[in-house]
């Protein structure tokens, strides 16, 4: 066989069941769907916890299994910085300061809050971008998935495409986003149960967490680190020379741990609808605080597999990587993995697993997609096309009136269609961006760059506009498109070190400064966007008069709120102490791994 | 009413579980042989079995509670 697995017909009956159940969901819940609001917000009806593990598996996309565990083969241990300061922080703080206004102002999406708390430029920009973003990755999704399936198992990769978008399209049409959140649930369940054994079997054929330090001091010193850097997370960030992922303290911290971070997990509505889909205020800002414990745990499931087999590989004890021109192809971590330890049912779980977790990721675009696009570009372009008019009626007997015209506003079953038909249009999408990723192939990097350059701006905006209640709609619009152009310029003027292709950066005629890695270049973009939306935001917003009174803001600016009152809950239902003790156990794990 | 996930969690995973565990008792040893003498199939089978039930027995006396007060909300 010239393919790394081969699957028996128990592994074949496994995934036969997984998708047997996944469509059953759908099948289930399609009673359960009577209007738009079913559709597209789950009724607003389901438990912190259900919508915590839906949080989690929305995220869980394609990067997720297969680059981290590439990454901690590529890096090591720093990769948890993705998510013990990458992430739980501004899991925390969406909970406790954010949420109330997401939730509080009945908003249907993150683009929609920007029309209540701005104007609707502001509104239009943001959907558009998330949007294009959401078709994207969802396609990059089909695409890794089908090409790893073609790789591994010699599937054809046109039928892989099709079944998986298919299979996605199906229980969503169906059940709508409470679909999507259940099996993100089940999906969450199985990727755990599926790579646990395969971590626990790793470690102990390495010989525990200290046989791993040990076979992973000579990999470090080879490539010219100190012993430790690739099993300790900030002790080798003094200077960018000093660790794998070339990125000093100061950039890491402000770059990914802030700006990166909290623009991610604070104002992306593929996360956040999730959320937004609880049954009441308390479980919607509890929800990313549920989810961040799991994601907390999560290095050891993802980012320990890669550091397990590149200590194997170097260590010569049989388990080889397969190579890729002249390195390593980290991309083939999990599948080796898999291959090497899972015995025939196991291999089907696993494989399984690996499968559920690319397919989550397309249905949370999917599924961000559809209500974007229904509710913030198809209903107010609807609305503003059917503003009031003049109109002049002649009557047969010669009298002439004059009238105002308005379109009337459809019954509540045209969105519930719209939304249904959109799910079909964003699964073809992303079919299609799934074969435009396969013939051109740096078109990941140039996405990376356009996620890059639209997502780090926003936080900005959001900060000031939830905080500041002067911030105008003028400023957060040219804010944010500023902050956008900044990043293209910062990207346009420096490169990383050894960069030869344009996509990477210097595409502005001239390099300016030279970053160590890509990452930190990314990181510096960032920074650079984030600061300069800040700015422009503040100066056109002092020299705009504001447009909207005191009381149109209420519930979406924080002085103007009345604060929530929750001390009637119990003390494990509150979410700042529940904050407190989840980034208590963040901070431990940094000093543990430190 | 809207359907309790942890019914279709609790089904799968008590099914895979069997399947798995099954597959554990009937196959030769040169499978364990090259797991450190472990028998991963049916060990992670039970603790999948086991996880499934719990779910299982946690949907059904929601179920049960719901039956007595009319449906959920």
């Amino acid at each position: 066989m010239s393919h790394a697995l081969t699957l028996t017909s128990i592994d074949y009956a496994i995934l036969v069941i997984y998708f047997l159940f996944v469509l059953g969901i759908g099948f289930v819940l399609r009673r359960s769907v009577s209007g738009s609001k079913d559709f597209f917000e789950s009724g607003r009806s389901l438990p912190a916890w259900i919508c915590a593990l839906g949080f989690i598996g929305a995220n869980l996309g394609a990067q997720e299994v297969m680059g981290m565990a590439a990454s901690g083969a590529k890096y090591g241990i720093m990769v948890s910085h993705f998510y013990w300061i990458g992430a739980i922080p501004a899991m925390v703080f969406v909970a406790v300061f954010m949420m109330p206004f997401y939730y509080g102002s009945k908003a249907r999406s993150v683009p929609e809050y920007l029309k209540l708390r701005f104007d609707e430029k502001t509104r239009c920009f943001n959907a558009l971008s998330f949007a294009f973003m959401t078709v994207m990755s969802s396609g990059i999704s089909m695409y890794a998935l089908a090409k790893l399936l073609n790789l591994i198992l010699g599937w054809n990769f046109h039928g892989c495409i099709i079944v998986s978008g298919l299979i996605v399209l199906a229980y969503i049409f169906m059940g709508g986003l409470t679909s999507a959140i259940y099996n993100e649930v089940l999906q969450f369940f199985l990727i755990v149960l599926g790579f646990l054994p395969l971590v626990l079997l790793g470690l102990k054929d390495v010989g525990g967490w200290n046989g791993l330090v040990a076979k992973l001091a000579p990999v470090a010193t080879k490539a010219g680190f100190a012993s430790g850097a690739y099993v300790q997370s900030w002790s080798h960030t003094g200077s960018p020379a000093d660790n794998p992922m070339g990125i000093e303290w100061f950039g890491l911290a402000m770059g990914l741990g802030f700006v990166l971070s909290f623009g991610y997990w604070c104002t992306d509505f593929l996360v956040l609808q999730r959320a937004m889909a609880a049954k009441d205020m308390g479980s919607a800002r509890r929800t990313p605080i549920l989810a961040a414990i799991p994601k907390m745990f999560f290095p050891f499931l993802v980012i320990l597999p890669g550091m397990i087999a590149i200590a194997l590989h170097s260590a010569g004890t049989g388990f080889q990587l397969p190579t890729k021109g002249t390195g390593l192809d980290y991309d083939m971590v999990v599948p080796t993995m898999l291959q090497h330890y899972l015995p025939t049912g196991m291999l089907g779980l696993g494989l399984t697993a690996l499968m559920a977790s690319f397919m989550s990721g397309m249905a949370g675009n999917v599924t961000a997609f559809n209500t974007v696009w229904t509710y913030d570009l198809y209903q107010s372009l609807r609305r503003w096309w059917g503003k009031p008019s003049p109109a002049t009626i002649a009557y047969a007997d010669g009298t002439v009136e004059n009238v105002m015209f308005s379109r009337p506003e459809p019954a509540d079953g045209h969105y519930l269609w719209m939304g249904r038909m959109t799910t079909i249009v964003g699964i073809l999408l992303s079919m299609a961006a799934a074969y435009l990723a396969a013939k051109f192939n740096n078109i990941m990097d140039v996405l990376q760059l356009v996620f890059a350059f639209v997502n780090a701006p926003l936080f900005a905006t959001f900060l000031l506009g939830m905080f500041w209640k002067r911030t105008t709609g003028h400023g957060a619009f040219w804010g944010l498109l500023m902050g956008t152009v900044a990043a293209g310029i910062h990207h346009g003027l420096t490169a990383p070190k050894g960069a030869v292709d344009v996509i990477k950066g210097g595409w502005l005629g001239h390099v300016y400064h030279t970053y160590p890695s890509e990452m930190a270049q990314n990181f510096w973009t960032a920074i650079w966007a984030f600061s300069t939306c800040l700015a422009v935001t503040i100066v056109i917003t002092l020299f705009t008069a504001r447009t909207k009174s005191d009381q149109e803001l209420t519930g979406l600016v924080y002085s103007l709120t009345p604060k929530i009152k929750d001390h009637d809950l119990a003390w494990w239902k509150r979410p700042a102490v529940l904050g407190v003790i989840v980034l208590g156990a963040a901070l431990a794990l940094n000093l543990t791994f430190w | 009413m809207q359907l309790d996930v942890r019914l279709p969690i609790g089904l799968m995973f008590s099914l895979f579980g069997l399947i798995l565990a099954v597959l554990g008792l009937v196959q030769g040893s040169e499978q364990t042989q090259r797991l450190f003498g472990l028998n991963l199939d049916l060990a992670w089978g039970l603790v999948i079995l086991a996880f499934g039930l719990v779910m299982l027995v946690f949907a059904l006396r929601a179920r049960k509670k719901n039956d007595g007060n009319g449906p959920a909300s």
